[in-house]
């Protein structure tokens, strides 16, 4: 125990005295939620738009201030005819333009009934499709503002909520998602890499030629990154919850036990790379590869997982953090309890039972 | 009583084994001695300690230490051996006092309990206890690693060419050292690719391209060398050397030093050279007789 606990303060003396590392592994969860949180986000707000108004009537002024009110759109420009409309999408200036037609007031009173065009840029289909949606929504809501006082033959009314994520906030999807690499990369990448360094030094060989047990020795490499870890857990639920105001509905005792399971999923996999690689490149670039892409692409973090194909589908069940990802969507947006996370908790611990027999198996006792 | 037993042991790297580190090596060491392993780089060495520090195990043959097999008891030995790298294989980050800590205490042990044994050699890095080991010179960073060695009291040691890269007076100091640690009855292996400090060990071993070309005392070594050994200079050493080789009662020749030293064939080559010497008027040459030592005798034997 006494060696262990030597060789535990010896990995603390060389995390802690190489200042920038540390700053990274400290420093990286922060970046990344502020960087997700306020940099990155597929949320459309101040769209810039230009209006074609053929028409100059109270109606479509009312329309006009109504559209430039809300917060997706800024009205850049109004354009007197078609051939200004093509010109400003040319220069990129515009995302939408929103066409009035003549006597909109009138047809809209006499024929109760009037066309608007929206035009959008779909060089970026994602975008044309929500704001072409906003510029409907709110269209349609200034037509049920028209006909307020009036009765209409039949109308259906839908109505919308969103469940656990009201204000539809990009944060609620990103925080588990960073908090599944942030904890993968500390890990993994960390450990695999502190190890294949021992070899590449040959403080290995003697820490073998000692008596030691070597599996102490993996454990006690292990120790202080899961410690690292947890700091870093604390630091992304403080943030998501402070700045980015996203709840946590469940238990945080439930959300601390699986990150903590999942980090050590994550250490067993970096104990089972530095078995195998040679150097600290090979380390790095199969923890970068093997696990930091997949986690990105596979866990439904940055694609949903439902649109992909089949082989993809079933390959995204081996990522552990595919799991983890639902888990903490369950506990920290739905507030779900043990019960309905058990299943991803069962594949979970079984994957961390699976990697730490391979690491340990695979652990060399002698250097060839 | 024999601290180390190495029987016909073989060892090759390579997919199919093609490349042979050790070939069929034997040799043994007795208790409390100072064995020497002497040859050039690559000629095997390291395979060697670290099949008898049971890092590697051997293709074939066995090897015990203090008894215990190398392969069977490899738990036991590890609790019983020092070994020192041929690299410098503390860590750096740390401090002379931390690494030395460390050490001590996954050895089971503390710097307090052995001091006796390491004191001599810690005395003169303790000054710079407090300073990181990567920043030490070559020489104090060997008697840390030294240090770092002896810590838990091994019964045997292990110094895997401990004095490459270290200055000449470092290098004497060290020896100095080995000398105490085996008056306090440590049995010592050690190699080394410097010639000259085979003469500082009780007994050597010559090994070149994984063979064991000879054991003996260093005296012994000496004393097998049958030839007449004279050494030759000239302003033209080229000349000379090239000269020298084509003379039919000249076994070899070879530069050393500031003279070419010459084997001769037999004791009646001596008067052949000398009239040969004399016969050469036009560029003076200094001849005169060499007692061998232990590089004449490993290019000796290369020779065989």
């Amino acid at each position: 125990m006494r060696q262990f606990l030597a060789f535990v303060k010896k990995e603390f003396f060389h995390i802690g005295r190489d200042k920038r590392t540390m700053f990274i592994l400290l420093g990286m969860p922060v970046v990344q939620i502020v960087i997700f949180g306020f940099a990155l986000t597929n949320e459309v707000k101040n769209a810039h738009i230009a209006i074609l108004d053929n028409a100059k009537d109270p109606a479509a002024n009312s329309l006009i201030q109504q559209i430039d009110a809300s917060r997706y759109f800024d009205v850049e420009k109004n354009l007197v005819n078609y051939v200004q409309v093509e010109e400003e999408f040319r220069k990129g200036n515009i995302k939408l333009a929103l066409v009035i037609p003549a006597h909109f007031n009138e047809d809209l009173i006499h024929f109760n009934k009037a066309q608007v065009q929206i035009i959008a840029d779909a060089s970026d289909p994602n975008v044309a499709n929500t704001l072409t949606s906003y510029a409907s929504a709110i269209i349609m809501d200034f037509q049920s503002r028209m006909t307020k006082n009036k009765s209409l033959p039949y109308t259906i009314q839908t109505e919308l909520r969103m469940l656990y994520n009201p204000q539809l906030k990009g944060a609620y999807n990103f925080v588990p998602g960073v908090m599944a690499m942030v904890l993968l990369l500390v890990c993994t990448m960390m450990t695999a890499i502190t190890i294949v360094k021992e070899k590449e030094m040959g403080t290995m060989e003697i820490i073998l030629v000692s008596p030691m047990r070597p599996q102490l020795v993996v454990i006690a490499k292990a120790v202080p990154y899961l410690l690292l870890s947890l700091v870093n857990i604390a630091t992304i639920l403080i943030l998501s919850v402070t700045a980015l105001e996203v709840p946590i509905n469940g238990s945080v005792l439930l959300l601390i036990g699986e990150s903590i399971l999942f980090t050590l999923v994550s250490l067993s996999l970096g104990l089972l790379i530095s078995a195998g690689a040679a150097s600290q490149q090979t380390a790095m670039f199969i923890s970068l590869v093997a696990l930091f892409l997949p986690t990105i692409m596979l866990s439904g973090f940055m694609f949903p997982i439902e649109n992909m194909p089949l082989p993809l589908r079933t390959m995204s069940n081996i990522v552990p953090a595919k799991w983890y990802y639902s888990i903490v969507r369950a506990v920290m947006i739905k507030g779900l309890g043990i019960s309905g996370v058990w299943k991803e908790t069962l594949v979970l611990t079984g994957m961390m039972l699976f990697f730490l027999t391979m690491a340990i198996r695979r652990f060399k006792i002698r250097l060839a | 009583m024999q601290s180390i037993v190495v029987k016909n042991i073989s060892k090759s790297y390579g997919k199919k084994g093609e490349i042979a580190a050790l070939h069929d090596i034997s040799f043994e060491v007795e208790t409390g001695s100072l064995f020497g392993i002497i040859g050039p780089d690559g000629a095997g060495k390291t395979t060697l300690f670290r099949i008898l520090t049971t890092l590697l195990l051997a293709d074939k043959g066995t090897a015990t230490v203090e008894g215990m097999d190398v392969v069977l008891s490899f738990k036991e030995i590890r609790k019983r051996i020092g070994y020192m790298p041929g690299k410098f294989s503390l860590y750096p980050d740390l401090s002379v006092e931390e690494n030395l800590n460390f050490f001590a205490t996954i050895f089971n042990t503390s710097i307090e309990e052995n001091y006796d044994l390491i004191k001599d050699i810690y005395v003169q890095i303790e000054p710079f206890k407090k300073r990181k080991a990567g920043k030490l010179s070559g020489g104090m960073k060997q008697k840390l690693a030294l240090s770092c060695a002896l810590i838990h009291r091994p019964e045997v040691l292990f110094l895997d060419e401990p004095t490459t890269g270290v200055d000449a007076v470092s290098r004497k100091e060290f020896w100095e050292m080995l000398k105490g640690l085996k008056a306090q009855g440590i049995t010592i292996l050690v190699s080394t690719p410097y010639m000259d400090e085979a003469s500082l060990c009780d007994k050597v071993a010559l090994i070149q391209k994984g063979q064991i070309l000879t054991i003996n005392t260093p005296q012994g070594i000496v004393d097998e060398f049958e030839y007449p050994l004279w050494a030759a200079k000239s302003a033209n050493m080229l000349q000379l050397l090239n000269n020298l080789k084509n003379l039919p009662y000249i076994k070899d020749v070879y530069p050393f030093g500031e003279y070419h030293h010459i084997v001769l064939q037999s004791a009646e080559g001596v008067e052949l050279l000398k009239k040969y010497v004399a016969s050469q008027t036009a560029e003076k040459i200094e001849i005169l007789k060499v007692v061998p030592n232990i590089e004449d005798c490993f290019i000796g034997f290369m020779n065989k």
